[in-house]
């Protein structure tokens, strides 16, 4: 048996050269780019007099400026339209595909490459968003990068990087219910820190794994990037080959019998060498929803926002900065604080099993009064699939507004934001101080159906408690 | 803000008047909020860098204090410019003027994008650092020198030893922190890459 985790070789399979540096070169197997984070990088590379090495490897769409109201082009928001229109040009000029507007197929980028079968295991996956650690609930190694970053992987399909060391998280026991993968991934970041996973690629797994589906995966690895870990995966097994087969961009016929073969063939064997490890219990897990301004401060619905005295010392400042920006008493509970704006949607909670989990809390029930609530699908498709199964009329009915997919709300780059000290439930990834388009607006992060169960009530609610609809 | 010019070629030291920004785990969003990020060029950034802060803090943030205005070197404490990936970050800041960050430590996406501008991030132990932020802040208009090999940051005739990852260092001393230009030399190896990942080939039979 080989020590080598899934990481080790996929790292060697991709290992270009050895540079000068002492750093690798390492292949991309798939890069995905938005309007963001692309720009400079094509302007550079006109700079450069350089070419896109492999547009057949490079995949487009646009998620973080659009309206969620209105797609109509061009859009009200004079900015918005010229990074569209930008991004809509430069992949025309390279040969690049983009899933556009309409197209059926846009989406977040990363609910979109997986939901069309781009992402697969064995595969390095870069992209200009950090979030792209998503990818890894596959089994592939993705990482975010940085714009000139992308300058390099469109020029050369490769970039310049240093191996990680790998800590293995092994969980154990099962989710109860009401208990999610964000209250998982929430539970992690509690626990290891918001820098804990610096310098690591975390490799998720454990019988508490292997259980989830391929959706939950990706919510987990989508948060591993707020533990400080460039990358997280999940060794990919039936689940991961039931979930890509017959998908658009799957291998069909006798290539998906080969590429099972392959990716089964790079698993962390169970002689696998780690770095690091750690173990969890997930029974124990209670639903988690963090109370201050990064996803490290994180406790359990039932519990009181820390006191100073149970802070590790090193982090005390950081609390009282919080306990002022969030308006919240050390030792006060969680639950009852009422919230204003309920958010559902992300690249970490924006797909079909998390907005059937929201609408199963929503189902019968009625928004509480004065509380703005909406839902953002994460893709066409996925909005397609949910009304094909009626979850838009179980919102609307209840009183969230159904939206049109894009990154809406999870960051203030299009008509979705907090005005003034307006405190939201949100089913997102970060809660940094502005980062919901407020620059003393507030954020309680926590699962799906945690922020419908808010929204019902109008306070931060256990949702395994919600009396009967 | 300064007209200094933008990095190039070979680096090995930085000097300039530092600027002192106490407080760990300060986000890029807090850098360069996102609204910002509606931008086609990174020109205008300069001006936006800790917009938010800036503006809570009523002329008293760092970055607009007289003092420091010129500053080239920028000391921070633990976990600087964790969160989003976005470059726009370190472009903020080194069109605002820095040309050298020291910490305690930094988020990896952070120092890569530092890095791929020729912005080195040296590190420090918490202690140093501490004492580092203080002697900067008592003598805010005075040039404090960086250098790389043996790194090592001076301010009024005193030393602090900084360390920096042995990789970025020869990158920035080589002058091959601008890797577009050295990945494209590769070209066998980046060919025979490709042809031994079977889904270069669509998983075809036979390699
Ligand atoms: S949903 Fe949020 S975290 Fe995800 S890609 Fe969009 S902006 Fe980034």
């Amino acid at each position: 048996m080989s020590t080598a985790t899934l990481y080790d070789k996929v790292w060697a399979l991709h290992q270009v050269a050895e540079l000068p540096s002492g750093a690798t070169q390492l292949f991309i197997g798939l890069h995905l780019i938005h309007e963001v984070t692309s720009p400079q990088a094509f302007a550079a590379l006109k700079d450069l007099g350089l070419s896109v090495r492999h547009p057949e490897r490079t995949v487009a769409t646009v998620d973080h400026i659009v309206p969620t109201t209105s797609q109509a082009r061009p859009f009200a928001d004079g900015l918005a339209e010229e990074m569209l229109s930008t991004l809509e040009r430069n992949c025309q000029e390279y040969g690049i595909h983009l899933n556009g507007l309409g197209s059926g197929r846009q989406g977040i980028v990363h609910v979109m490459a997986p939901e069309l079968g781009l992402t697969q295991p064995g595969m390095t996956v870069a992209c200009g968003d950090s979030h792209t650690s998503t990818h890894g609930a596959f089994g592939a190694i993705a990482f975010g990068i940085g714009t000139s970053q992308v300058r390099d992987v469109l020029a050369s399909q490769s970039l310049t990087m240093n191996k990680l060391k790998v800590r293995r998280i092994w969980v154990d026991g099962a989710l109860q219910p009401g208990v999610f993968a964000k209250d998982l991934v929430l539970h992690i970041i509690r626990t290891l820190g918001v820098k804990g996973g610096v310098g690591y690629a975390y490799e998720f797994a454990g019988p508490a794994i292997e259980a989830l589906s391929m959706e939950e995966r990706m919510t987990l690895c989508n948060m591993a990037i707020e533990g400080g870990a460039r990358c997280g995966y999940v060794n990919p097994d039936q689940t991961t080959f039931d979930y890509l087969k017959g998908r658009p961009h799957a291998p069909s016929g006798e290539a998906w019998d080969r590429a099972v073969s392959w990716w089964k063939s790079l698993a962390s064997g169970a002689d696998a060498c780690f770095d690091d490890e750690v173990k969890l219990d997930a029974a124990t897990i209670a639903p988690t929803i963090t109370w201050g301004i990064t996803p490290g401060q994180g406790i359990g619905v039932d519990e009181a926002v820390p006191t100073l005295e149970q802070t590790p010392e090193e982090d005390r400042p950081l609390a009282q900065e919080a306990y002022r920006y969030m308006d919240l008493q050390p030792g006060q509970a969680i639950a009852g604080l009422p919230v204003d704006v309920c958010f559902i949607g992300s690249c970490t909670n924006g797909r079909l099993s998390d907005l059937r989990a929201a609408a199963s809390i929503a189902a019968g029930r009625q928004v509480a009064s004065g509380i703005k609530a909406f839902v953002v699908p994460g893709s066409e498709q996925v909005a397609a699939a949910a009304e094909a199964e009626g979850l838009d009329a179980v919102f609307r009915q209840a009183g969230f507004e159904w939206r049109e997919p894009g990154c809406s709300m999870c960051l203030a780059m299009n008509p979705d934001r907090l005005e003034g000290r307006q405190i939201s439930a949100s089913s997102s990834n970060r809660n940094f101080k502005g980062r919901q388009g407020s620059a003393s607006g507030r954020t309680l992060l926590m699962s799906p159906a945690m922020v419908a169960a808010a929204a019902i009530t109008g306070h931060v609610t256990d949702v395994r408690s919600l009396p009967p609809a | 803000m300064t007209s200094t010019p933008f990095p190039s070629g070979a680096i090995s030291q930085v000097s300039g008047p530092a600027v002192v920004l106490r407080g760990n785990d300060i986000d890029t969003d807090r850098i360069i909020p996102a609204r910002f990020l509606k931008c086609v060029t990174f020109d205008g950034l300069g001006a936006q860098v800790f917009a938010d802060d800036r503006s809570e803090q009523n002329g008293e943030h760092p970055f607009d204090r007289p003092e420091h205005q010129g500053a080239a070197i920028l000391i921070v404490n633990r976990n600087f410019g964790c969160g989003s990936s976005r470059e726009h970050a370190p472009q903020a800041l080194l069109r605002w003027g820095i040309r050298a960050v020291v910490g305690e430590s930094f988020a990896e996406i952070f120092y890569g994008n530092c890095l791929a501008l020729g912005i080195p991030c040296l590190q420090a132990s918490s202690e140093e650092i501490d004492a580092l932020q203080t002697a900067a802040e008592a003598a805010p208009q005075t040039s404090a020198s960086i250098s790389l090999e043996p790194a090592a940051i001076e301010i009024e005739g005193r030393r602090w030893d900084l360390s920096m990852a042995a990789d970025a260092k020869n990158r920035l001393l080589g002058g091959q922190w601008d890797a577009t230009s050295q990945l494209l030399q590769q070209e066998q190896a980046l060919q025979d890459t490709a042809a031994r990942l079977p889904y270069m080939q669509g998983f075809v039979a036979s390699r």
